[in-house]
């Protein structure tokens, strides 16, 4: 283990480069400017599934591996929607799952954001038109404020997405 | 095939299935085969509805294995269907618990009763849904839906207290409800209460082209989209008798074997961080994301999503593409032994993984659990040893078995299968046929109407186990019913067991070590 933790400190690190303001701007856009401007430069992110194929999932996890290390940012996942600034929420909405989203919502203190991420979450996936979801995906439900496409996004999708939350508009 | 031989004498074989047969049968053969099952001579591969019939999925060894231990050349695999024109069947859950919750999925779905059934309690239907039993030839409307009460099987004794947790749970995981009874901090009973990410896939699948139907099932469980897209492909592929070409069905198992690769390599970590210890997750994290970058640039997506349809795949693999491989290949064994030695040699990781969450080997068989949790626990079923499917049959590889059944032994088979898989790749990548580059249908031969209804059964082997697929195409080459069997139907279950004892504050170790299928089995 000592040789694995040494090597960590002498090879250079695996980390990429944060992505540029330009991209993130362009993700902002549609993001209410008050919203960005309230929400400052560290969020806490409860991540709910409603309803998704896990796809979604794995790509949300591969935001913590050292390649793309959210946590630099001041972006973390927390366990509790007690904690959490920003819901991230993926899926069709299943309705199943759709108390259980709006509860989590409804126990996430204000103010509060709703990110909706994958193309499920957006309402145009390949289950929309079931008996057991909800037409319209995430927007359905909750008052969405960012939305990131993709099937499933790509981490760096994702991270583009959640620092487009922290850009502050420019004025 | 003694006991399959008897079954079908007792049965009517219908035309048009294939690869093995299918066989219209009455109660009793229905009754006597559920009796077999009780009696461990068979193995239940999967129960399902289809309009006012079920079906059931059957596997059988050789006469003579020990229990556990399969032979690569004698298994085989029958379907039995009971007609249920009064709308119930005899329950086969009643004498073999392992049907109980795909019973309750088929009352719920198909309003057909399974009679003697004596969990009565719906499995998938919250109550939530537009349509009552969306499946069954006459779907009701709901008009208030409205969840349903949900009694828990009791524990009773002095002092057990009631931990409820989910659906949402702590972690970036699907959603599912666990109701633990525990004495102090000793779990006395976990029930499990799933369905929450149930999507009405099978209800999409009907009437659906076979473009869209791919569709669908590379989206069933996201981290076996390959796995699910290659079976939806094989049971398409036996049904019209189509023959893939040798190119594509090497890239198939090329894919197959990254996906197995990247899951493994994601789980060892994420059960060791389980154990708080951060570095495995952190060097595994490093290399699952490495596989899943090669991946995006050789096949253009990270999982590797609708590569593969019925008739082939829709990517070649590029000269550079091969490279590539091949150099991430040697990156991930350059340091894999060591994480593996690590987790070998750390005495205070093993404290916590040995002897945790034990499920018993006869346990398995009974309950058919495959992948990692089957051969964890001695039952070395793999289907592409066992029902083995191209390109496997010409590949060398082993099927990693252990015997302890605890969380250590799961670890244990991830690492070696891990191992087996970059054999496999390479191997694919070897055998890869360079035939002649100009002709189209390299890759994919053409899906034309065959003018008649045609059936398809696959088992493929995905990185949790065999996922079944069954599949009916109508005249006009459109899906009439598809169903989709997730391995984790059969691995659930053994969750609930493998935790009674143990302490609550492990569960999230065996749960990881488990790692089964929300989306999958929640359909
Ligand atoms: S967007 Fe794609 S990956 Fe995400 S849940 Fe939907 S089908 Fe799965």
């Amino acid at each position: 283990m000592r040789k694995l933790l040494f090597q960590g400190l002498t090879r250079s690190p695996l980390t990429e480069a944060a992505p540029t303001q330009a991209e993130l701007a362009a993700l902002a856009r549609d993001l209410d400017r008050t919203a960005q401007a309230r929400l400052g430069h560290s969020l806490s992110i409860r991540e709910v599934d409603a309803g998704s194929c896990n796809g979604c999932e794995l790509e949300i996890h591969a935001l913590g591996n050292a390649f793309y290390d959210l946590e630099r940012f001041g972006l973390r996942f927390v366990a509790s929607p007690r904690h959490a600034d920003v819901l991230l929420v993926t899926g069709p909405v299943t309705l199943n799952m759709r108390e259980a989203l709006v509860r989590t919502y409804d126990a996430t203190p204000n103010p509060k954001w709703v990110v909706a991420a994958g193309t499920c979450a957006l309402g145009d996936g390949v289950f929309a038109d079931s008996y057991a979801c909800e037409k319209g995906g995430v927007a359905a439900v909750l008052n969405v404020d960012l939305v990131i496409p993709g099937c499933p996004p790509t981490p760096i999708d994702l991270l583009k997405g959640l620092l487009a939350l922290m850009e502050r508009p420019a004025v | 095939m003694a006991v399959f031989a008897e079954l079908s004498r007792q049965g009517k074989q219908m035309a048009a299935h294939r690869p093995c047969p299918r066989i219209l049968v009455e109660e009793e053969a229905w009754r006597a085969a559920a009796a077999v099952l009780a009696e461990g001579k068979l193995t239940l591969l999967g129960l399902w509805g289809d309009g006012q019939a079920v079906h059931m999925a059957l596997l059988e060894d050789g006469p003579d294995e020990d229990p556990g231990k399969f032979s690569s050349t004698r298994c085989e695999t029958l379907v039995l269907t009971l007609a249920c024109p009064l709308g119930s069947f005899p329950s086969v859950g009643a004498v073999h618990a392992p049907a109980i919750r795909l019973e309750r999925a088929i009352r719920d779905l198909f309003a057909l009763i399974p009679r003697g059934l004596p969990d009565e309690r719906p499995w998938l239907d919250h109550g939530r849904w537009r349509l009552e039993h969306p499946l069954s030839s006459t779907p009701g409307e709901r008009l208030k839906p409205a969840p349903v009460a949900y009694p828990f099987l009791p524990a009773e004794g002095e002092g057990l207290h009631q931990i409820p947790v989910g659906p949402v749970h702590a972690g970036i995981i699907e959603p599912g409800h666990f109701r633990f009874n525990a004495s102090g901090e000793t779990v006395v009973r976990l029930e499990e209460r799933l369905g929450y990410t149930h999507k009405g896939i099978e209800s999409l699948m009907a009437g659906a082209s076979l473009e869209t139907a791919a569709c669908l099932a590379g989206r069933v469980s996201g981290d076996s989209t390959v796995a699910y897209s290659l079976a939806f492909a094989q049971a398409v592929e036996a049904a019209l008798d189509l023959s893939v070409p040798p190119r594509a069905v090497y890239l198939r198992a090329l894919m197959a074997e990254l996906e197995r690769l990247a899951n493994h390599l994601g789980d060892i970590g994420a059960i060791c961080n389980d154990a708080a210890f951060a570095m495995m997750l952190a060097q595994c994290g490093v290399l699952r994301e490495r596989v899943l970058r090669a991946a995006h640039e050789v096949f253009g997506h990270r999982l590797m999503m609708d590569r593969i349809l019925p008739g082939g795949v829709t990517v070649d693999l590029t000269p550079a593409g091969a490279t590539r491989i091949r150099e991430l290949l040697a990156s991930i064994r350059a340091v894999f032994p060591a994480l593996a030695d690590l987790y070998d040699k750390t005495a205070s990781l093993q404290d916590r993984t040995s002897g945790t969450g034990i499920v018993a080997p006869a346990l398995a068989c009974r309950f058919g659990a495959g992948g990692y949790i089957g051969r964890a626990s001695g039952r070395s079923f793999d289907t592409r040893r066992h029902l083995a499917y191209p390109p496997y049959d010409t590949l060398a590889f082993e099927v990693p078995t252990f015997f302890e059944g605890d969380v250590n032994a799961r670890i244990w088979v991830r690492i070696r299968e891990a191992e087996q898989s970059l054999s496999l790749i390479e191997q694919s990548l070897d055998n890869l046929p360079r035939d002649n580059l100009a002709r189209d249908d390299r890759l994919q031969v053409s899906v034309t109407d065959i003018g008649e209804t045609r059936e398809g059964l696959a088992l493929v082997e995905g990185f949790r186990g065999d996922i079944l697929v069954s599949v009916r195409i109508d005249a006009g080459g459109r899906i009439e019913r598809c169903h989709l069997r997730d391995p984790s139907w059969f691995q659930w279950p053994l969750l609930e067991v493998a935790i009674e004892g143990n302490i609550v504050a492990d569960f999230p170790l065996c749960n990881k070590s488990f790692n089964c299928s929300y989306s999958g089995p929640d359909m």
